[in-house]
């Protein structure tokens, strides 16, 4: 199972959430997209596109400005 | 269109396919060409997709002409502000600071995404546009109201902009 890294730190509005799905419609059932940003607003949007999509957030953390996401296809 | 009976997959505890067959919508006429207008069209309908919904946008009138070989998505007026381009000059300087994208950027990834857009027939005819004058590589389907109003109607989000 593949991980594949996403870097979307200082893009704004729609970017983050755009990149996510570009980055799982590329991931295999079972991949793991870790995405790191910076934009508030998608720390909260990407979980909720993740539940939309019917995936699994494996984790969010938060370090200072920068947020990880890990979602698993 | 994914066909039912070729997606089974015989592992049962295989994750869900992401495409599911009946996904929601959203469908939205893009009647103003103001270039802020056209940007807002294109975020929410990234947004959209992004979060797993199908989009279609029915380009009519002033936003028909955004999408004129000749013209570019960005070069309508600033909806209000505008000041003989100052405003919009202006405006175009914070969005790039502040890391925002530009329309053609937007208009890629919507496409990437599976995004559609529809071009008003009637909006060609009164205006003498051919579809070789339009950007037909953003293009897939000319169509009329009929169109607009089946899709419209099975659509949860419907916006006109």
């Amino acid at each position: 199972m593949a991980e594949i890294k996403l870097d979307v730190r200082g893009e704004t509005c729609p970017v983050p959430l755009v990149e996510v799905r570009k980055a799982l419609r590329r991931a295999a059932p079972g991949d793991v997209v870790e995405v790191v940003g910076t934009h508030p607003s998608s720390k909260k949007e990407i979980p909720l596109a993740v539940r939309a999509l019917k995936l699994e957030l494996v984790s969010v953390k938060e370090e200072g400005d920068t947020w990880t996401i890990r979602i698993q296809r | 269109m994914d066909h039912p009976d070729t997606a089974v997959t015989e592992s049962a505890a295989a994750p869900e396919e992401m495409e599911q067959p009946a996904a929601e919508k959203a469908t939205i006429v893009v009647q103003s060409g103001d270039f802020d207008k056209v940007q807002s069209a294109f975020i929410i309908s990234n947004g959209a997709l992004a979060m797993g919904m199908e989009v279609s946008l029915y380009f009519t009138f002033w936003g028909l002409m955004r999408l004129r070989k000749d013209s570019t998505l960005d070069s309508g007026p600033l909806s209000k502000m505008h000041m003989f381009g100052l405003g919009k000059w202006m405006i175009k300087r914070r969005m790039k600071k502040a890391g925002a994208v530009p329309l053609e950027r937007l208009a890629k990834d919507f496409k990437e995404l599976g995004g559609k857009i529809f071009a008003c027939d009637m909006t060609m005819a009164i205006m003498g546009v051919k579809a070789e004058d339009l950007r037909q590589d953003l293009i897939e389907e000319y169509c009329s109201v009929g169109t607009y109003i089946e899709e419209a109607r099975h659509s949860i989000i419907t916006l006109f902009i």
